[in-house]
């Protein structure tokens, strides 16, 4: 296998989890409710899939359960933000201490104990013999096809269908969309319970297919490049997977490189996905300054009916 | 109870009163109550440890053995109590930064990061600048600790001002860059050659650390926490610079109409809360480590946070926050000796600001009786 091959390998299996972050806080988002705590919410994904997976045995119990405990935080972000029209920020912050927090703790009893198994990887067939792309396909796994799908999934629903254009109208100007008859409420909790709970599913990806045991703190910031990603994507689920693929290709290019016997600590290697992360932000607000960003208009402030602003 | 979506009032269902007249009462959002009462913080503390005490209960120990425990370890001994005074002193200095930057919404969430650096700058000077005379060598480590904590600050401030990229991701990435800085001193070129491998720099000597009040570990770090937090109390309220502080505050778009050089502010701001932050590791290290190594910060700059919210910005409520905060996380070390995890005080803190941000908006909801 050459270099390049690997990385694109690398690349994927490290985007994978961005990716499907990145989704989820595009969905919140799309909705109008800033969604900052993907850090804890990854978290509490990868610690509920640990748990369950060794407890029981049963992958797919440990990805329901994975996908529940976060569709519940998300709730609970959706009542404060939503209902008691919080402050979003404040909101995502305690959820990222909480989720990190209580993910310590509850995986205390699991740390370091090795999964039963890895996520299960497609039968392609023929397609396995095929040089290059046989070798990058025959190693993702069903998490990696699905975050495929959902990017298609996601693409088609936000901008092709009615239910899309409820989201967007609900994300971008909710008074106009309330009086057009639109649940701006129950759109915003559906779409933050199913975003929180396709970051969980992140959260499940990093145990799963990239680290292969439980640790504190395992996601180390990846919840937070996320929701840098969210902005770098601009809102955009196709833009999603490209930006999420770039990422993960920067957070291995840091371990070939080192692996290739380069003189440069790895320390700084390691800073790399932060640094490009602050600059490619810089790049995007400088290129955008005077256009639109793609921002949801309503993103952050909360929806109160017969107020005026 | 009737609930319509988007709604600012929701119907409960009629009833009879005494004399048997109908009735129905209404929860009615009022969005002009924006004072919150002085008893949501108390509060939201007991439903915190309400909350993690059914997580404790469902780990099979008993919250209130646990909470004990955690109790007597801060403030039960006087060894526990300088213990928390010792701890409360980076939060104290770090939630003040925190504060004077949330007051005018700029979220930093870099403290953890800018404390890292300052408490780098500080040890620089012993490395560089050995055998100062006691006096220099502790002026020259403050004002190095101060200014390399600003210099983060002003990395977060210039991406927000001049590129429009959010702060909170910008000070988050930087933690990390400033984390994995100081794993690179500490395993190499800083490392001490005499500490058998053992990643760390060499030990300070006694005229580069800080004085202790007799034979405690409590430092005159307290004594730059108070007198921070004394120059912070009467800049906001007597000075011009306090006055569009407070402006901006309250009122960001009347404050750009008034003529107030809102990206100037930030940049202050951003500078005040680093600077604070990177005090607060010069103090780390001289007073309290004597030595630069990893994880010289147990998440203080995160912690932090949560006791300038608790405090809602207010300078004097920040002591004690800080204080409880400090006895908070020596109290998670306490109940490390019955085999728990020193992260329950991570989950309590994360649950406190849960209840607070929720407890801040319930009260502006009120229950009025309708005919």
């Amino acid at each position: 296998m050459d270099f390049t091959t690997q990385l694109l390998i690398a690349a994927i299996s490290a985007g994978t989890p961005l990716l499907l972050a990145t989704l989820g806080g595009i969905l919140t988002e799309r909705s109008g409710i800033i969604q900052l705590g993907a850090e804890g919410l990854m978290l509490m994904g990868a610690v509920t899939t640990c748990i369950v997976y060794i407890r029981s045995g049963n992958l797919v119990l440990a990805l329901l359960a994975a996908v529940a405990v976060t569709a519940l935080l998300g709730l609970v972000h959706s009542f404060l933000c939503v209902t008691l029209r919080a402050n979003q920020t404040m909101s995502g912050l305690a959820m990222t201490l909480f989720g990190s927090g209580l993910s310590a703790y509850l995986g205390k009893p699991v740390s370091g104990a090795p999964l039963p198994g890895t996520s299960p990887k497609l039968d392609l067939g023929a397609l396995k013999s095929v040089p290059v792309i046989g070798e990058i396909f025959g190693r993702m796994d069903v998490l990696a096809w699905l975050s495929l799908l959902l990017v298609v999934l996601l693409h088609l629903l936000i901008h092709h269908t009615s239910w899309g254009l409820h989201l967007r109208a609900v994300g971008d100007n909710p008074a106009t969309a309330d009086v057009m008859g639109i649940r701006v409420q129950l759109i915003r909790y559906s779409y933050i319970t199913a975003g929180a709970a396709l970051i969980g599913l992140a959260g499940a990806d990093m145990v799963l297919a990239y680290a292969p045991t439980w640790n504190e703190g395992l996601t180390a910031g990846r919840g937070w490049i996320a929701v840098g990603l969210v902005i770098f994507a601009r809102w955009n689920p196709l833009r999603a997977l490209f930006c999420a693929y770039f990422f993960g290709a920067l957070d291995s290019l840091g371990f070939r490189i080192q692996l290739l016997g380069s003189a440069v600590p790895p320390y700084f290697l390691k800073m790399i996905p932060y640094i490009v992360t602050i600059l490619v932000l810089m790049y995007l607000g400088y290129r955008n300054r005077n256009k639109p960003s793609g921002t949801p208009e309503a993103l952050g402030t909360p929806y109160i009916r017969e107020q005026r602003f | 109870m009737s609930l319509k979506p988007g709604s600012n009032s929701a119907v409960l269902e009629p009833a009879k009163d005494r004399s048997g007249k109908w009735y129905s009462l209404r929860l009615e959002y009022d969005a002009s109550r924006t004072r919150s009462p002085w008893w949501t913080p108390v509060l939201s503390v007991i439903l915190a440890l309400l909350l993690c005490a059914s997580f404790i209960a469902a780990n099979g120990m008993s919250p209130l053995v646990v909470y004990e425990k955690m109790f007597r370890g801060a403030f039960g001994t006087s060894y526990g109590f300088t213990e928390t005074m010792v701890k409360a002193i980076p939060l104290l200095l770090c939630g003040l930064g925190i504060a004077v930057a949330y007051r005018i919404s700029v979220w930093n969430i870099g403290a953890e990061g800018q404390l890292t650096v300052g408490a780098m700058a500080a040890t620089a000077v012993t490395i560089y600048f050995p055998g100062l005379p006691s006096f220099w060598s502790i002026v020259l480590m403050l004002v190095f600790g101060t200014a390399a904590g600003a210099l983060w600050g002003l990395m977060t401030a210039i991406p927000r001002t001049h590129f429009g990229v959010n702060e909170l991701i910008t000070s988050l990435m930087l933690n990390y860059v400033a984390l994995l800085a100081l794993d690179y001193v500490v395993f190499g070129p800083w490392k001490d050659p005499k500490g058998f491998n053992f990643p760390g720099s060499p030990m300070f000597t006694a005229a580069e650390s800080l004085p202790v009040l007799g034979s405690t570990r409590l430092h005159i770090g307290l004594i730059f926490g108070l007198v921070a937090v004394l120059i912070y109390y009467l800049m906001i309220r007597f000075t011009r610079w306090g006055y569009e502080l407070r402006l901006i505050g309250a009122n960001p778009t009347a404050a750009r109409y008034a003529g107030i050089h809102i990206r100037k502010h930030i940049i202050i701001v951003m500078l005040i809360s680093g600077g604070l932050a990177g005090i607060a590791g010069m103090a780390e290290v001289s007073g309290v480590t004597h030595k630069l190594m990893q994880g010289i910060s147990p998440g203080y700059g995160y912690t932090a946070i949560i006791v300038a919210w608790l405090a809602k910005l207010n300078p004097l409520g920040l002591i004690v926050t800080s204080v409880l905060f400090g006895g908070l996380i020596v109290g998670g070390y306490s109940v490390q000796t019955i085999g728990l995890p020193s992260s329950i005080s991570e989950m309590l803190q994360g649950a406190i600001l849960f209840f607070l941000i929720a407890g801040d908006m319930i009260h502006r909801f009120r229950i009025r009786r309708s005919a």
